[in-house]
């Protein structure tokens, strides 16, 4: 850990832009430098005040600290960046169970258990809370505040196999943004703000219902694309295209709070796919209107 | 001359490309760099590793493949990056002028002989 600790810290020296003061902060955390800690994620901050990571960072430094309204407007604002950030739920699920507002804590779990089905302390963390709710404590959060980053836990042996999510309520055709913009709607998707499906279906390439799996990794992403074409001198983002061995993928913001995503098979060209979307984001930014 | 710095050459060469770098997509830190003044490779290498992990998990959501290319268009230029191998991603910035089809394929082509 000291080892780490070393290398960390002269990784951070030598390029202080880089986002290992992430990784820096939370080793001396768990070691219970939350001093140190605390002013390694206050630089990371500064440099970096729109990303969730360095929030949700802090937000953990803070409750250790036992300043509990700090660390609840840190996890916050990592949620304002990325409304799907399990860390901050179950954080913010941690705080209200500790005032002893249970429904609140419930409800953010709940969030949190959609947010990443696969992670086994919510659930946990759920059972404790209905089973214990008189009894404030941090015990029956610890698993679930540990670890935080999303996408990047350690496997967890004994996790339950992934459950493929439901499939989505048929939306009548006159409700589709998406009519006539397409011969069928399967292969996109409008994403809102949170990183729900507002309209349109996706299936993953094993059959299943995969809209929400992929909703909930694009929330936030028009901030992030915005804030990289901003810091590079590009302007204001127009459109992703992204290209996997297994599909074409072309994503477009109908407004400033909402993806579109078109998914097509790789043997259409990129070019091609990106003039769909940008037919689906007009559909989209016109049915927004109507909804709204 | 290194193979990350031919790798390099070969994508600043195309016309309208202000510079490229390889970069840690895990911790976003610049690993080798040929960029033009004005454009800051940290804040383009940390940037571009972060979005490109976001779009690795979009993909895999879908049960798709990672991505092997994107390109972030904004009104003023386009941001490229080729994930390689060993967690390194090339990245290029790019003017509104760029060719960014023959940079798409330098930097294929490079990328696959990155690690």
């Amino acid at each position: 850990m000291i080892d780490e600790i070393r290398t960390l810290t002269q990784r951070l020296a030598d390029e202080p832009s880089s986002l290992a003061f992430l990784e820096l902060g939370e080793s001396l955390r768990r070691r219970g430098q939350v001093g140190a800690a605390y002013k390694v994620a206050r630089g990371g901050l500064n440099r970096y005040p729109g990303l969730a990571d360095a929030h949700d960072l802090m937000a953990r430094i803070l409750s250790d600290q036992g300043d509990f309204a700090g660390a609840f407007d840190a996890w916050a604002d990592a949620l304002r960046f990325d409304p799907m950030r399990t860390g901050a739920l179950k954080g913010i699920a941690f705080l209200y169970f500790r005032a002893g507002d249970v429904d609140a804590a419930l409800d953010h779990l709940h969030r949190a258990a959609e947010a990443d089905p696969d992670d086994p302390a919510v659930p946990q963390a759920i059972a404790r809370v209905r089973r214990d709710s008189r009894e404030a404590g941090r015990a029956a959060f610890a698993p679930a505040l540990e670890p935080l980053e999303a996408g990047t836990e350690e496997p967890v042996a004994g996790r339950p196999e992934p459950v493929p999510a439901p499939a989505a309520p048929p939306v009548p055709p006159s409700d589709s943004p998406f009519t006539g913009v397409a011969p069928e709607e399967e292969g996109l998707l409008l994403v809102d703000a949170n990183g729900m499906c507002l309209a349109g279906s996706l299936t993953g390439r094993d059959g299943t219902d995969a809209a929400e799996r992929v909703a909930a990794q694009l929330a936030g992403l028009t901030r992030e694309a915005a804030r990289a074409t901003r810091l590079l001198g590009l302007g204001s983002w127009h459109s992703i295209a992204v290209e996997s061995p297994d599909a074409h993928l072309f994503l477009a913001s109908p407004t400033a709070e909402t993806v579109l995503l078109a998914v097509r098979e790789p043997e259409l060209p990129m070019a091609r796919v990106g003039l769909l979307a940008e037919r689906a984001t007009r559909a989209a930014r016109g049915w927004l209107e109507r909804v709204q | 001359m290194s193979a990350a710095q031919v790798a390099l050459d070969r994508v600043t060469r195309v016309p309208g490309v202000r510079g490229a770098l390889i970069a840690s997509s895990t911790d976003g830190l610049v690993v080798a760099e040929q960029l033009m003044d004005g454009v800051d490779g940290r804040a383009a290498a940390a940037l571009t590793g972060s979005l490109v992990a976001r779009l690795a998990r979009t993909t895999a959501g879908a049960g798709l493949r990672a991505p092997v290319f994107l390109h972030l268009r904004g009104e003023g230029g386009s941001i490229l990056a080729a994930p390689g191998t060993d967690g390194l991603v090339l990245v290029a910035v790019a003017g509104p002028e760029a060719n960014v089809g023959l940079a798409r394929l330098e930097m294929l082509n490079a990328a696959g002989r990155l690690g």
